[in-house]
């Protein structure tokens, strides 16, 4: 095992991040499909994104996406802007702080329905 | 009150700094264990002592067959990088007092083993060889020197630095997963001469770095910076022949 700095764990969460957002969008292609077999077929299966677990597995993929973006918007500032590199450590604790506030109120909307809290009608809504 | 007494005469000022020390060495000795294998060294240091030096004595004074490269221990040479609590390091350029009591020592990481510490550097090499890391230039050469201006010298000052020795090869993660990759010192060592005013080589080594095993395969990581023990923006160089190739210039 190597001992990374942060430049490290950041590419590591990034990869992971990144295929499970592929695995995502596999099941979504899935999900989609469905909507060609007709409504009751639909809307029977999109149910299952409002059971407790996948609302779970929801935001799980909404922490994924949020650091993905994050960190690729600071990947793109290391590639593009010549000074970059310098501040890749500090842009690394930024992308942390942006994900976990952009994640709160997000995970908030989507976890609440379990507890019975429904706010702006999310309990209708299925997570996704 | 503690006393002082007078040391006698030729004594050493830092006797009385000597430690022990664990040293965790990873061993392998392929002509009688086909597996590596962990091996404990208790070993008194001084504090201003080097781990190179620690590693001489137990090599000296406790098993003759631990093997590792040192040349110059200097931190010249480039010859002693090994993975130092995890990390990247020259073992000539680390003080014991900075270290520890429990110090865990590998060889890199990338590159195939020989014996013990000391890695195969020839594949090193050879993608070294491949930026053509050497001054290209076929005009006729000028009465004295190719001159240069100062600022045309600092272009390029930071890689000018490399000393070959591994350690941010060793410490990148795109080269672990495939060792075809050209890797970060090449990298540099092609850097230094696609931004020397009077090389006329950039072109063919901005091309050999465009492809599959190019440039491109770095993930921006920066264990390769913090590994450097020149204290070479490793990535920043890479970077900067990023930057030439997809502009199209070295400017």
């Amino acid at each position: 095992m190597y001992r990374g700095q942060s430049g490290q764990w950041s590419w590591l969460l990034h990869r992971i991040t990144g295929l499970a957002i592929l695995l995502f969008l596999l099941v979504h292609i899935v999900d989609i499909t469905l909507l060609g077999f007709g409504p009751t077929i639909y809307n029977d299966a999109i149910a299952i994104f409002s059971t407790g677990i996948i609302r779970l597995v929801s935001t799980a993929l909404i922490a994924a996406l949020l650091y993905h973006s994050f960190n690729g918007i600071r990947i793109i500032l290391i590639d593009f802007w010549p000074s970059g590199y310098k501040y890749q450590q500090q842009m690394f604790y930024i992308v942390l702080a942006a994900s976990i506030i952009g994640f709160i109120p997000m995970a908030f909307y989507i976890l609440a329905p379990i507890f019975g809290v429904c706010p702006a009608g999310a309990c209708n809504t299925p997570a996704m | 009150m503690a006393t002082v007494t007078a040391a006698p005469r030729g004594a050493t000022q830092t006797g009385s700094d000597l430690r022990t020390v664990q040293v965790r060495i990873k061993r392998f000795q392929p002509d009688t264990n086909d597996q590596p294998y962990w091996q404990e060294f208790t070993v008194q240091v001084e504090g201003k002592d080097r781990l190179l030096d620690a590693l001489n004595k137990i090599k000296w004074q406790q098993d003759g067959t631990l093997t590792f490269r040192r040349s110059c221990a200097h931190g010249v040479c480039g010859s002693d990088a090994m993975r130092v609590n995890g990390r990247n390091r020259l073992a000539c350029k680390l003080l014991m007092q900075d270290l520890g009591a429990r110090i865990t020592v590998e060889p890199m990481l990338g590159f195939p083993i020989i014996r013990d510490l000391v890695v195969d550097m020839d594949p090193f090499f050879a993608k070294y060889e491949k930026v053509k890391p050497y001054l290209i230039n076929d005009e006729p050469a000028p009465h004295t020197e190719r001159l240069q201006s100062p600022e045309q010298r600092a272009r390029f000052d930071e890689t000018t630095k490399c000393i070959l020795c591994g350690a941010c090869t060793g410490s990148c993660p795109s080269v672990w997963a495939n060792s075809e990759w050209v890797g970060p010192a090449s990298i540099v060592n092609a850097h230094r001469f696609i931004f020397d005013s009077r090389d006329r080589g950039a072109a063919d080594r901005l091309n050999i770095l465009s492809d599959r095993t190019g440039v491109w395969r770095c993930r921006t990581i920066f264990n390769c910076s913090e590994a450097c023990p020149r204290g070479i923006h490793v990535t920043e160089a890479i970077e900067e022949v990023k930057r030439a190739i997809m502009y199209g210039s070295e400017e």
